[in-house]
């Protein structure tokens, strides 16, 4: 059990991309699927506890170790790096995308009322969303959709995670305008593109 | 004329479109998504419009599409419905408006969920190895000898690279091909692989990649090194024959 573990937890610490149950039953073939997921579920409780600065978590499908969330300061005075914000515009598009898809760009503008096109292609270029294929319709349109890195961005298991859009009472809440200061955070996120 | 692009921009970042315009007027209002009072809400946008034009703003298109769709929606709520019998089928013609609404004022509250979530590189943070790094020939299936063409093709890359700051040639010491050779072989003695890209230094004058290029190209001809491209990152990395023959029947 112990040495499960430890193979798991090295597994984990080396790898960059978020690992699938499959890809570690597949290395640990001589382990049951029993003792894996228990050895995985061991970690990951040892891991949540305070001595750790970071955990185990569930992303994209599979399993990575992750800094905590109330470390990040100090991630950020050793790498020196302002980390990359969203606009409020490319999020409500990511937004868009990531429940209507495979969605056409027209579509996206229809619900937010707006042209998208530069928002559209900064989200492609962050490799957030991608062409999923073409519409069969007059013009063949592109279909946007979610990508892989979208999940691992937002730590998401998958799509389903999301709340689904019933849920979601938009009126029913406060203002999304309590976001902070937009303006400069849209400014920052452009002088941050120069650096990324 | 400057400033009047600039109140351009800061408006459009406090309201996304007309839509975003409309909601805020709404909430501000506290009234009824299902029963708006649309000669209430049409005034108050129009207004919005008015300070837009005051400020020398070009209003988008947008905002005055939807002032329409609002007169129009105002027009129909006047006409009392009709004939009496169609009276209880025929739609309230708000309607038209506040299913979009309501459905961008979820994905506005889906936006602000997904935008509270722990964001990689933001909040939390994964171990982040340059793709050089990472890989050797172990992962056999993901890499392929490179011919010529791809060389070629890095070359271009390197030599782009280099380009910005243009280069200076100085002539004091001519470095020689056989040179070259000698000290590419010597690296890969000491470190087993090196990537196309390192053997290309930052700052180097035409002339020296120009000979590290040929010097490559020569130990490739000699089969004297291997070089292998990964296919997702596309870096090539050069490994000495002997070497990377005992890797290649090993892995694959």
């Amino acid at each position: 059990m112990a040495t499960v573990r430890a193979i798991i937890e090295t597994l984990l610490f080396v790898s960059e991309v978020p690992l699938s149950l499959s890809k570690i039953k597949e290395l640990l073939a001589m382990y049951t699927h029993g003792e894996i997921t228990a050895a995985l579920e061991d970690l990951r409780k040892e891991y949540s506890g305070d001595s750790h600065g970071c955990a185990v978590v569930e992303v994209a499908q599979g399993y990575q170790l992750r800094t905590k969330p109330e470390y990040a300061g100090w991630v950020r005075k050793l790498n020196k790096i302002t980390p990359t914000r969203l606009s409020r515009a490319a999020l409500e598009t990511l937004a868009i995308i990531a429940y209507k898809q495979p969605i056409l760009r027209s579509e996206v503008e229809a619900i937010r009322g707006v042209d998208v096109g530069g928002v559209l292609h900064l989200l492609l270029e962050k490799k957030l969303i991608k062409i999923m294929g073409r519409k069969n319709v007059p013009g063949r349109p592109f279909l946007y959709g979610t990508t892989q890195k979208f999940l691992e961005v937002f730590s998401l298991q998958d799509l389903s995670s999301l709340p689904s859009l019933k849920e979601l009472e938009g009126f029913a809440k406060g203002p999304v305008e309590a976001e902070g200061a937009e303006a400069g955070e849209a400014k920052g996120e452009r002088a941050e593109e120069g650096a990324v | 004329m400057t400033t009047a692009g600039e109140e351009y921009q800061v408006r459009l970042e406090i309201f996304e479109g007309p839509m975003d315009l409309l909601l805020h007027l709404i909430r501000k209002n506290k009234v009824d998504v299902y029963d708006i009072p649309i000669a209430l809400i049409m005034d108050q946008y129009l207004q919005y419009l008015d300070v837009m034009r005051g400020l020398n703003i070009d209003v988008a298109a947008e905002f005055l599409e939807m002032a329409a769709t609002l007169a129009y929606i105002k027009s129909r709520m006047l006409v009392p419905g009709g004939g009496s019998e169609e009276e209880d089928e025929e739609e309230d013609p708000r309607l038209e408006l506040v299913r979009p609404l309501v459905e961008y004022a979820r994905l506005k509250e889906a936006a602000f969920v997904l935008a509270g979530r722990p964001q990689l590189n933001r909040d939390v943070y994964a171990r982040n190895i340059p793709p050089e790094e990472v890989w050797g020939l172990e992962r056999g299936e993901e890499i392929a000898e490179v011919d010529l063409f791809q060389l070629i093709a890095a070359l271009q890359g390197v030599l782009k690279r280099a380009e910005p700051g243009g280069f200076m040639e100085v002539n004091a010491d001519v470095i020689r091909v056989k040179d070259r050779i000698t000290k590419i072989v010597e690296i890969l003695n000491t470190v087993s692989s090196i990537t196309f890209n390192e053997l290309f230094p930052e700052g180097a004058g035409k002339g020296e990649l120009i000979v590290t290029f040929l010097a490559i190209l020569e130990l490739v001809k000699l089969r004297m090194v291997r070089a292998f491209q990964h296919q997702a990152s596309g870096i090539i990395r050069l490994y000495l024959a002997v070497g990377a023959d005992a890797l290649i029947q090993g892995e694959v």
